[in-house]
């Protein structure tokens, strides 16, 4: 049985078919790139999995279960952690304080996260992720945070949660070659402890260096799928990015 | 060459260590601290106790809508702008109203009742728009109360354009001020300790990014149901308090002035501080009652003043009050000022 496997997954908006019978499954424990030019349905792939939005048709199975056109807070629940590609964090709130919401899920509790004082159980989380401890940063309001710091609030979210699937979904967009460098190991060291990643980039060469496989989209339809060398010889991947065949 | 000057803002400098613990070293210090948080206290006591008696009735009803201000504006708060706080204060008022003429209770239980009831009434009145944001929700809100009150009009349901009358009556002035004046304060110091409370950051947070939240595991709307019942209560209490206090109730109570004014005092007071709205409708309450010598002009007054007030301060008064008294300014000058040449 497939840890995760979507099956047909097809969504249109309006006219535009955004996600066009998209199938592809992900082994426990690895990392599965989605890469693809502009528009070609990563987010909306993501969207579909995680139940921002509904499928028009397809499965997505996760540990042999349809989740498909659940709530998304149900599914978060399932194990599945997301984050999003706009970072809009808890603008009034502290830093760590938006790490105390999380922590109110029912998964949190099930998961056992919940016994100890929530703050220090979010600034311990946001230490691990880089945050200093004793200085000021995880106290100030999100508001003021720099981007990199808000991309690693958006990480610590899922590890509050506890999530066994995390998808990132272009976690590395708008960072520093430094700051990815930073938070490249803190992916590995995730699959290291047994959880499993998709992360949908367009930071090609980082995302290489650390995936077990990559699917790639365009036009909401999958084109190839495979190891990252097998998928740098592919014509039609040159192809759909650079729209030119070389 | 002008010298160029800019106006420096500093803190006083007092902090606190922690939101519990203070480090004061000085009477001077301490009276700092308190004197904001005890005249406010002070001062609405006096207000409420040792004025003329006509006032004193200014003084209950504006209690009641600081009440329905602090609702609007801890319901803004979790990103639920209400353009209709009249629904959930006519529900209110019908509630304890039929609780008081159709089943006889006391009037000690009509009130508790009226708001429980009145709540529930709301929150299911309101459940379907949930799914909504933004202005598509306050349009809904809006239209709601409009609706029932044509209801009540044209099918005689609840006394239909009569109203219900002879309602008990509260035993006296004392009484009555007594417990506005109690509710008033039992609501902002409840609604202040829920917004800084674990929990209560989720309903901050349902404002700041509600995806977030559904992506946090948590149901955004079983947390909208829960920030509607709190607010709703609150308007339902003023509902049923006023229906007691007139001893009737009447399609008045739907009407748009009830949705206005808990938006005016808490733009006027300075939205999401809950303090900011409450002193808004300390100071617009008596002076629209204020007005009232103007004859029909005192609406011309009122806009104009209130107009005024959101264009030269729309931070709000509070905030603004807060930044004077915690900072120091001063015009300095720049170094380095900007030459002309």
């Amino acid at each position: 049985m497939e840890y995760l496997k979507i099956e047909n997954l097809r969504k249109t908006f309006g006219g535009v078919v955004a996600v066009d019978n998209v199938s592809f499954d992900v082994e426990q424990g690895t990392l599965l790139g989605i890469i693809g030019p502009n528009g070609s349905g990563k987010t909306t792939t993501v969207n579909l999995i995680t139940g921002f939005l509904k499928p028009d048709s397809g499965k997505v199975l996760f540990k042999g279960r349809d989740i498909a056109g659940l709530r998304a807070s149900k599914i978060t629940n399932l194990g599945i952690g997301r984050t999003f590609q706009m970072v809009k964090p808890f603008y009034r709130l502290p830093a760590f304080k938006n790490l105390v919401v999380p922590l109110f899920s029912p998964r949190v509790k099930r998961m056992g996260g919940h016994y100890g004082e929530k703050d220090t159980l979010a600034l311990d989380i946001l230490e691990d992720i880089g945050f200093e401890r004793d200085s000021a940063v995880p106290y100030k309001p999100a508001s003021i945070l720099p981007h990199g710091y808000l991309k690693r609030l958006e990480m610590a979210r899922v590890i509050a949660l506890q999530s066994e699937l995390i998808v990132f979904d272009e976690l590395y967009s708008g960072l520093t070659l430094a700051e990815v460098a930073s938070i490249s190991p803190m992916i590995e060291k995730l699959i290291e402890t047994g959880k499993t990643i998709i992360m949908v980039e367009h930071r090609l060469k980082e995302l290489f260096k650390i995936a077990h496989k990559i699917v790639v989209l365009d036009q909401g339809k999958k084109i190839a799928e495979g190891s990252p060398r097998e998928i740098m010889k592919q014509p039609s991947v040159k192809k759909a990015y650079l729209g030119v065949e070389l | 060459m002008s010298t160029e000057r800019r106006r420096e803002r500093i803190d006083r400098p007092i902090k606190a260590v922690t939101d519990d613990i203070f480090c004061l070293s000085s009477m001077r210090e301490i009276a700092y601290l308190v004197i904001p948080r005890i005249l406010p206290i002070v001062g609405l006591l006096l207000l409420g106790f040792l004025v003329p008696t006509y006032w004193r009735k200014v003084i209950v009803i504006t209690f009641i809508m600081g009440m329905m201000a602090l609702s609007w504006d801890f319901m803004a708060s979790c990103g639920l702008t209400s353009l209709g706080q009249a629904l959930f204060f006519a529900i209110g008022a019908y509630s304890s109203a039929a609780v008081n003429h159709y089943l006889g209770l006391p009037i000690y239980l009509s009130i508790p009742l009226g708001t429980l009831i009145g709540a529930i009434i709301s929150t299911a009145c309101i459940y379907p728009a949930l799914g909504l944001r933004g202005i598509y929700f306050s349009m809904v809100t809006l239209i709601i109360p409009l609706m029932l009150m044509r209801v009540v009009e044209t099918t005689g349901i609840l006394g239909g354009t009569e109203g219900i009358t002879g309602l008990t009556h509260f035993p006296g002035m004392f009484i009555t001020t007594t417990i506005s004046m109690a509710a008033l304060w039992a609501t902002f110091f409840g609604l202040r300790r829920l917004i800084d409370s674990d929990y209560g950051h989720i309903f901050v947070a349902l404002k700041d990014n509600d995806r977030a939240v559904e992506a946090s595991g948590l149901s955004i709307r079983w947390f909208k149901v829960q920030a509607i019942f709190i607010g709703s209560a609150i308007c339902c209490f003023c509902g049923a308090f006023m229906t007691h206090y007139y001893m009737s109730v009447g399609m008045s109570a739907f009407a748009v002035d009830l949705s206005i004014f808990p938006i005016a005092a808490s733009v006027v007071g300075g939205m999401g501080t809950l303090a900011g709205p409450l002193l808004g409708a300390i100071i617009l309450g008596p002076l629209s009652e204020a007005l009232r010598t103007f004859g029909s002009f005192r609406v011309v007054i009122y806009a104009a003043l209130l107009g005024t007030f959101i264009v030269t301060l729309p931070e709000g008064l509070f905030p603004y009050l807060a930044r004077k008294y915690q900072q120091i300014e001063r015009w300095v000058e720049a170094p380095g000022g900007i030459s002309e040449d």
